[in-house]
């Protein structure tokens, strides 16, 4: 009898894990700006809020998401749109962009991300320490 | 356990379909007749399908649905899948990038014959709606009642 090793039945922290950015899939974006900010929405089917992975500094957004569902033991693959097992994309932020304060949220697959706009024009509090 | 699905390593059926499709990159579609059913790499949304020996699973990647708009029939093995995507995009705004599909689908997909279409489950989980269809057991007996 041949013996063969079924990768299906591998536990999934056994799989390797690549990070580089050609096995990965690039999300769909849609990115509109109002007055107060820019609004990004991102497809991301199949990532859930513990897999996904944002990170923002100054002058770039990265947005990455392992995609992950059920599946039952030993499944063989018909077909394959999605063989990626992770998403990721960044962008390139302008600094009038409030990347400390974006809101995220993620439902049903889509993530939606509002990156403010500085509040320049805000007046500053100044605190005057006592003593 | 997401590689099986991606991973096409070691199938002797799949190295001669990812040869078909570097010929059909080559020398354009023509060389292998397509299934009368098979739509072009690209259709939304994107699935994958996988079989084990008790169901036939079809993945759908379509995120942001609402579970009431999914329309999902099955007559014999073929499977469809109908819904609509619409997207509430604010006035006044300007636009940069719109790469979202938004609108309506439909996909149908030709399951192997031997699935019981009276036995479909389906789940709607992070984006990803799974239908899965069981497999007819062959072996097991069957009452038949009569009417």
């Amino acid at each position: 009898m041949i013996e063969k090793t079924d990768v299906t039945t591998r536990a999934p922290e056994q799989v390797p894990q690549t990070r580089d950015s050609t096995n990965a899939l690039r999300p769909p974006v849609n990115v509109f700006e109002d007055a107060e900010g820019i609004t990004l929405e991102a497809d991301m089917p199949g990532v859930s809020k513990d897999r996904l992975h944002l990170q923002a500094d100054r002058d770039s957004l990265l947005i990455e998401g392992d995609i992950h569902f059920d599946m039952p033991e030993g499944m063989e693959a018909l077909h394959a749109d999605i063989r990626a097992t992770r998403y990721s994309r960044s962008f390139a932020l302008s600094r009038e962009l409030d990347t400390e304060n974006i809101d995220a949220s993620l439902k049903d697959g889509v993530l939606r991300l509002r990156i403010p706009k500085r509040a320049e024009v805000r007046p500053r509090k100044i605190e005057v320490r006592v003593g | 356990m997401f590689g099986s699905l991606t991973n096409f390593e070691g199938s002797l059926f799949d190295d001669l379909r990812r040869m078909q499709h570097e010929m059909e990159e080559m020398y354009g579609p023509r060389v292998w007749p397509a299934g009368i059913r098979s739509v072009v790499r690209g259709t939304y949304p994107p699935i994958n399908v996988g079989a084990t020996s008790e169901s036939v699973d079809v993945f759908f990647f379509a995120a942001g649905l609402d579970p009431k708009t999914l329309n999902i029939s099955i007559q014999q093995n073929l499977l469809t899948v109908a819904s609509e995507r619409k997207e509430e995009i604010p006035e006044n705004v300007e636009h940069y990038r719109s790469e979202r599909f938004s609108g309506a689908f439909r996909r149908v997909i030709s399951l192997p014959e031997d699935v019981d279409p009276e036995k479909v489950g389906a789940q709607y989980v992070d984006g990803v709606l799974r239908v899965s269809i069981q497999r007819r057991e062959a072996s097991k007996p069957r009452q038949i009642q009569v009417g």
